[in-house]
């Protein structure tokens, strides 16, 4: 083959070259190889059903912040019809911030199952090939000198044990998105504790924490289109310009 | 030649890619020194195209090891910058 000298690829192959450990004997290499190749098909198995589990903590937490949207979202209108836009305001803050996490969380979502997709589809192909190691082994073993065999399984050994570093990488990094979505689900909760109110009218007009913070997180213009789309239909409703208290504010 | 996608799939190429793989390669690596993430992504994915457009996906029986293995598909700036320049993708 003509020379290969791209940096990138050079470093990578290498280090999968380093993961392949390969005994000299061939005998004692598929054994050893076969024994690795059943631990990382286990492996494997484990961290499809992690994905799976963390997709599905995932998908929990959307459907109900998009309940929460909608708690939201009635919470305002029964304010603004009160004349407290100042609270109508609190609550489609709110709501704003909880409609952008679920944009991401539903990302998310997508992302892990295409890392379930791809780890359950490199399963397969490890599995292919330890069988057709298997066959292989079995094929040469009673066609060739024992020379020529161990040239060839050691050889074929390599190719197997390619595959088990790839498909390991691939468990490596369908982990590090798993944890990564862990931490965010952990946040996701923090913000469903403090993203809805219980009983808006209950909160007065005081300002918490959680409220400054909202203010400087939400695009305001949103907030102001909607809040002015309400006031509309309110005013639609009751036939006269409504009368809004602190609708100046 | 067979070229692996890291957590992917081999693909068989003929060996006339070499040159332009290798520069594409190298160019993704000069990317990432200079710290340049929209050419570093422009060279990576042309590489990785190249190589699934160009390649046919080499058979579930056959053990061939690679001949040049590349990265994944969706590896990012970061990982790229740990990689060729510091702990990397796969710890050694």
């Amino acid at each position: 083959m003509a020379g290969m000298s791209g940096r990138m690829s050079t470093v990578i192959k290498a280090k999968i070259s380093k993961l392949l450990d390969r005994a000299e004997d061939p005998a004692e290499t598929l054994d050893y190889s076969y024994q690795k190749q059943i631990e990382l098909l286990q492996n494997v198995k484990k961290g499809v059903a992690d994905v799976v589990t963390s997709k599905k903590r995932l998908q929990l937490q959307s459907n109900k912040l998009e309940q929460d949207v909608v708690k939201l979202d009635t919470q305002a209108r029964q304010a603004m019809s009160q004349g407290r836009e100042d609270l109508a305001r609190m609550a489609l803050e709110r709501k704003s911030l909880i409609q952008t996490e679920l944009q991401s969380l539903d990302q998310q979502v997508t992302e892990l199952e295409a890392q379930q997709e791809n780890l359950t589809e490199n399963e397969k192909k490890l599995r292919r090939k330890i069988e057709a190691f298997r066959t292989k082994k079995e094929v040469v073993k009673a066609q060739y000198s024992a020379a020529e065999a161990q040239v060839q399984i050691s050889e074929a050994a390599t190719g197997v044990g390619e595959e088990m570093a790839d498909v390991g990488l691939a468990m490596q990094r369908a982990v590090d998105k798993t944890e990564e979505m862990r931490a965010r689900g952990a946040a996701v909760e923090e913000l469903e504790r403090a993203g809805t109110f219980e009983d808006l009218t209950q909160l007065g007009s005081g300002e918490d924490e959680i409220d400054r913070e909202l203010k400087q997180l939400t695009t305001t213009s949103d907030v102001d289109a909607e809040l002015a789309k309400m006031r509309a239909e309110l005013g639609a409703g009751g036939g006269e310009q409504p009368a809004i208290e602190g609708g100046d504010k | 030649m067979i070229v692996r996608i890291a957590t992917e799939g081999q693909y068989r190429l003929s060996d006339d890619h070499a040159e332009e793989l290798n520069r594409l390669d190298n160019a993704a690596v000069d990317a990432v020194e200079a710290g340049n993430e929209t050419t570093f992504r422009e060279v990576f994915d042309q590489m990785i195209e190249m190589v699934r457009r160009d390649g046919t996906l080499v058979d579930g029986d056959d053990l061939s090891s690679s001949d040049v293995i590349i990265p994944p598909s969706d590896l990012s700036m970061e990982e790229a910058q740990e990689e060729f320049s510091g702990e990397g993708l796969i710890p050694g």
